[in-house]
């Protein structure tokens, strides 16, 4: 009994690392603290009342950001176990499957659980603001989908001490992926987990998709929208229909590996090269998913710090379009090398080089838009700025890679792993540095300090550069990825240590934003216009933070740069008395999103460990969840006219 | 009604919701047909394939007119462009598919 006991312990919990039991201590410690410290101030009612059964999309963003903010310090820790032990030839700071799941924990927690919902925590809280909105479409769904986020990133996290991380990369790869060559509960872990997470994904682009195109301010046409919901518009349509064919691999694999089907391994008739053909259908969008916001960020940033009218808005717009489209027909590129036949590789060869086209338009664009503007060098500025010239040497590489022929050489190189850090660095993660800067004092009311953010900004991009220009030529030197070591006299040693000094850079350039943080939400300015920026768009009408129902009164559009038109009318003495104040209409909160997602994070546990006991519970507590909702009437409220009178004056926009 | 505003759900019903109900029986019915197909070897493989493409494209209309409003709606150029998109996308991932791999079979 006891040796079973203990057996069962010493394989439900990972066992035998410092690193891990060091992990274990201090995720307790961290839980023990956070549990004492909501105890101690009595802020359980707070947080259940304020945060966990919040449907405002503000509050939604916010946790968004702050859990996505956590995820990419996970996926950099990682990040930097791998530089470690890269950093010289024939070290053992990480053994080989040790190695294993870091890079697939750093790969599937920054695409999944950093850069995507980074995304989604600033589209919710400017997208509605931008439109002239009260709140999304579906506040509830909202909710849903941020809870069943946060239960696949708990899930996925979870592995690292229980059971054991997957470890067949990102992309997860048959037949390697499989039950009979994987046999443990890493897979299932990514599996489950990511399916969970999918499903809010999905729902978040149908919620956005739906207030974009029904919620809009009066007089706002789709053409007059800022740049920056265009482009959530955009990538709305693109998770709507991507995440569908994921969803389906992940399906599949998992009916695979809990109930012995085989749909991706040869042995009964499956195909493994299915499976990279189904994710790769999914996960070449998914580039554009994490890259479209960012170009739309970049487009209002750019705007505003110019001092001028975007460049070329209209082809801004198409060639945001036709990305859309080409991003539906590229995905194969990502395995020309599985042998496939020779007019298969040719035109997704030419389908992949075409994207490059809409692409550089943008980038001409946002060049003109510099040209003759007065430019103010804010720290958000900083990031759209750097992020022109580092992004395209990305995109001028992945164009290299785009030649069949040619990435027989490249593929699976360090070449490769260089130019996909520098379109989702310099693209993604300078956008949503630059986003979290820029609508910083539309979320809090106060700005993030400009000189400590500038130093982040300078350490960062620098330390990205010495970590990631060296790659590529590590990269045509022979070296290739997911090596876990190699041995001294090839020529890697220095190259990989000055990169690995790169990668520590940019966690310093990260700890310095992270202090930034710390110090302005004590020492930070107040932003008492709600417009500190001199912004061009509706989000900067309104206090900072933001009210509770966002706009008073719904603005009437008739441009592009709203805000700014109203600035003129203003200057010009042509602005309009307001109007009397109307009871508005909002969303109550509801408490079913966290306990169903919850019930999600159960029932994932349960099918991870095939503990079909705990499973089916889990699946019918979500079933009960989807039912009770479906009963309820009474979920909204009106705010009266006193309460809006209130808070207006407050924000001193009532004089 | 302004669209732009938040609405609360309506109240009144239209009677029992007979629509969904026999959408999600004949989804049912039709799902579990293909799986039976395909799982009991009834039918060479060929046929195999051809029925449960049928029964799914079936069952894509009856997703579309029972549960997803395709005939409702104040602006039918975005019903319009999003069954378009629609049908390029399926194509693409299905005739992209059969393209990429049929070497294989």
């Amino acid at each position: 009994m006891m040796d079973s006991i203990t057996n069962f312990l010493s394989h439900f919990f990972v066992t035998g690392d410092p690193m891990i039991y060091g992990a274990d201590a201090s995720i307790a410690l961290v839980s023990v603290a956070v549990l004492a410290v909501l105890t101690y101030f009595k802020k359980w009612k707070w947080l259940w009342n304020e945060w966990l059964t919040t449907v405002d999309h503000k509050k939604i963003g916010i946790m968004y950001i702050i859990a996505a903010l956590l995820m990419f310090f996970r996926g950099g820790v990682d990040a930097l176990m791998m530089r470690t032990q890269l950093a010289m030839p024939g070290l053992s700071f990480l053994n080989a499957e040790h190695y294993n799941q870091v890079f697939t924990t750093h790969g599937t927690i920054m695409i999944i659980f950093a850069a995507m919902p980074f995304i989604f925590g600033l589209m919710n809280i400017a997208v509605p603001l931008q439109i002239g909105a009260r709140d999304v479409a579906f506040p509830f769904l909202n909710a849903v989908s941020f809870w069943l986020f946060f239960a696949g990133a708990m899930l996925f996290n979870l592995s690292f001490v229980i059971g054991g991380s997957p470890d067949a990369g990102w992309s997860s790869y048959a037949p390697f992926a499989g039950i009979e060559l994987n046999p443990g509960v890493g897979q299932n872990y990514y599996v489950l987990a990511v399916q969970i997470s999918g499903i809010g994904s999905l729902a978040t682009g149908i919620n956005f998709l739906v207030t974009i195109l029904k919620m809009r301010a009066p007089g706002m046409k789709l053409f007059k929208m800022p740049m920056f919901s265009w482009s959530i518009l955009i990538t709305s349509v693109i998770i709507i229909f991507a995440f569908p064919a994921f969803t389906v691999a992940l399906a599949l694999m998992t009916i695979d590996r809990l109930f012995g089907a085989h749909f991706f391994t040869i042995a009964a008739g499956g195909s493994p090269m299915l499976w990279a053909n189904l994710f790769w259908f999914w996960g070449h969008p998914e580039v554009y998913i994490v890259l479209l916001p960012v170009f739309g960020i970049f487009s209002d940033v750019i705007a505003t710090f110019a001092h001028k009218t975007l460049f070329g808005y209209a082809v801004m717009v198409w060639s945001m379009i036709a990305i859309s489209f080409l991003s539906f027909i590229t995905w194969l590129h990502h395995f020309f090398t599985m042998g496939n036949t020779a007019p298969v590789n040719a035109f997704f060869s030419i389908s992949t080089m075409l994207i490059a086209i809409p692409t550089g338009v943008k980038i001409f664009n946002w060049l003109f838009t510099l040209n003759k503007g007065r430019i103010e060098f804010t720290t958000p500025m900083l990031w759209a700025l750097a992020f022109i010239p580092n992004f395209t040497i990305g995109g001028v590489t992945g164009v290299m890679l785009a030649m069949a022929p040619a990435d027989y050489q490249y593929h699976n190189s360090y070449f490769l792993v260089a130019h996909f850090h520098s379109t989702l660095i310099a693209g993604t993660v300078f956008g949503i540095f630059c986003g979290l800067h820029y609508w910083w004092p539309k979320m809090f009311g106060y700005l993030l300090d400009e000189k400590k953010g500038k130093w982040a900004f300078w350490v960062f991009m620098i330390s990205f550069n010495i970590c990631f220009m060296p790659m590529y030529f590590l990269g045509l030197m022979g070296m290739t990825r997911r090596m876990y070591t190699y041995p001294a006299g090839l020529g890697w040693g220095p190259i990989n240590f000055i990169m690995t000094i790169g990668a520590f850079g940019m966690g310093i350039g990260f700890a310095i934003m992270a202090y930034n943080i710390v110090w302005s939400a004590i020492h930070g300015k107040k932003d008492t216009t709600g417009d500190p920026w001199d912004g061009r768009t509706l989000e900067w009408s309104i206090a900072s933070p933001a009210p509770e129902y966002n706009f008073a009164h719904i603005p009437t559009v008739s441009t592009r740069d709203a805000f700014e038109t109203m600035k003129e009318e203003k200057r010009a003495g042509r602005a309009k008395p307001p109007a009397p104040f109307k009871p508005i209409h909002m969303p109550n909160n509801s408490g079913i999103p966290v306990i169903m997602s919850a019930f999600m994070f159960v029932a994932g546990f349960g099918f991870v460990f095939w503990w079909f006991w705990m499973a089916i519970p889990g699946v019918i507590g979500v079933i009960a969840c989807l039912i009770a909702r479906s009963f309820v009437y009474d979920d909204f409220h009106h705010i009266p006219v006193d309460e809006i009178e209130r808070t207006e004056r407050a924000a001193g926009r009532l004089s | 009604m302004q669209e732009n505003e938040n609405q609360p759900v309506s109240r009144d019903h239209a009677g029992f919701p007979w629509k969904q109900v026999i959408g999600l029986l004949l989804s049912l019915v039709l799902t579990f047909l293909a799986l039976w197909i395909a799982v009991g070897h009834l039918l060479p493989v060929q046929p195999t394939i051809a029925i449960i493409v049928a029964l799914a494209i079936f069952q894509a209309f009856i997703q579309l007119f029972m549960f997803m409003h395709v005939t409702e709606g104040t602006e039918p150029v975005h019903q319009l462009i999003g069954i378009l998109f629609g049908i390029y996308v399926a194509f693409a991932v299905v005739g992209g598919t059969i393209w990429i791999l049929y070497y294989q079979m």
